[in-house]
């Protein structure tokens, strides 16, 4: 849980700001001059670059006082990965990674 | 039909409405998600609405919501949130040639209600009809995002609301990354995808030691990179489409 009121107020007028401006940035101020294309190369990636590695830690390092990670978890993990990669639908995706999570969980 | 390049603002506006409205499908269960995930972090209905309504960007307020879990400090959970916006900028340097001649304030609200989705269908518009007048195109482009952001909101409202229902016996914490692991499958469409993904796995374990989830950082850095070196690779040798 998140205690601090003031931190998600920052953080939701600091994104908000800083989102505008990323969307801004071109279309507005710099008008049509166009990005190099080793920048585009990069920018391409910034999504899949963050967003697995925001992720693995809670994955596969295990919580505090266990010495291996949460088989349940991992699984659960594993099949939404594949569903999204099989399927290319999100929405699918989640409705089977909470499937699996929460047969597991009953099962163990 | 009206040939593109003689289409009338409003004519532009319909079209862009019908190709944009069947994403609504699309944005109508994450933008619940959203809303569940975010309440069950801490946030009241009201942050969570703001929320949306502020950013307009699931992955970027999913990350964001998962770092202040983490106890980051703000400006890292802000960095980080961006970094997964900067696609944004992205898309405003593509479509600034169709876009950059309308006044500043269809600009300004045009860059606000800037969703992937809108990128999308405009961009695939205006590449295959260079001709369509400033002002048609401006139409499209409002039509195609219409209806999306009102859904975005009301669906993160719903998702609050519901999320503020679950009674708290029921564990929802692993929602979060699910909802990110969703994310990431259909992402992977090509080879560079597919290594820039595993690159910043690699990278965010070896680095999780690192203070401030400055690790994670690091790792997106590797990661982008890494992505930009495979596409490279495969467009000399020619398996680049």
């Amino acid at each position: 849980m998140i205690q601090s009121q003031g931190t998600i107020w920052l953080v939701i007028i600091g994104l908000g700001i800083g989102s505008f401006l990323l969307r801004f940035s071109f279309l507005g101020l710099i008008g049509k001059r166009q990005l190099p294309e080793w920048a585009l190369r990069l920018l391409r990636y910034t999504p899949v670059a963050v967003i697995p590695g925001l992720m693995a830690p809670q994955i596969f390092l295990p919580a505090d006082g266990s010495t291996l990670p949460d088989p349940v978890k991992l699984a659960a993990a594993a099949v939404t990965v594949a569903i999204g990669l099989w399927t290319r639908n999100v929405i699918a995706a989640m409705a089977a990674g909470v499937g699996v999570l929460a047969v597991l969980s009953w099962l163990i | 039909m009206t040939a593109p390049r003689n289409m009338s603002a409003r004519q532009a506006f319909w079209a862009g409405l019908r190709v944009g409205a069947p994403f609504v499908l699309i944005v109508a269960p994450f933008g619940m998600v959203f809303g569940v995930v975010a309440t069950e972090a801490g946030l009241n209905v009201l942050q969570t609405l703001a929320f949306s309504i502020a950013v307009i960007a699931g992955a970027a307020q999913l990350t964001a919501t998962e770092l202040m879990v983490q106890d980051a400090p703000v400006f890292i959970v802000l960095l980080t949130a961006l970094a997964v916006n900067l696609r944004m900028a992205m898309y405003s340097a593509s479509l600034a040639p169709h876009l950059g001649a309308a006044p500043i304030w269809q600009r300004a609200l045009m860059s606000y209600l800037m969703v992937d989705q809108a990128y999308a269908v405009g961009v695939q518009q205006f590449e295959q009809h260079p001709d369509m007048p400033v002002d048609a195109k401006v139409g499209y482009y409002f039509g195609a995002v219409i209806l999306l952001c009102p859904t975005w909101y009301l669906s993160t409202l719903g998702g609050a609301l519901l999320g503020n229902a679950i009674p708290p016996s029921i564990p929802v914490a692993f929602a979060v990354p699910i909802a990110f692991l969703a994310l990431i499958g259909p992402m992977l469409r090509t080879l560079a995808h597919m290594v820039a993904a595993f690159v910043s796995v690699t990278a965010a374990l070896l680095f999780a030691f690192v203070p401030y989830n400055l690790g994670l950082m690091i790792a997106a850095l590797l990661a982008m990179g890494a992505g930009a070196l495979v596409e490279l690779w495969l467009i000399r040798r020619g398996r680049w489409s």
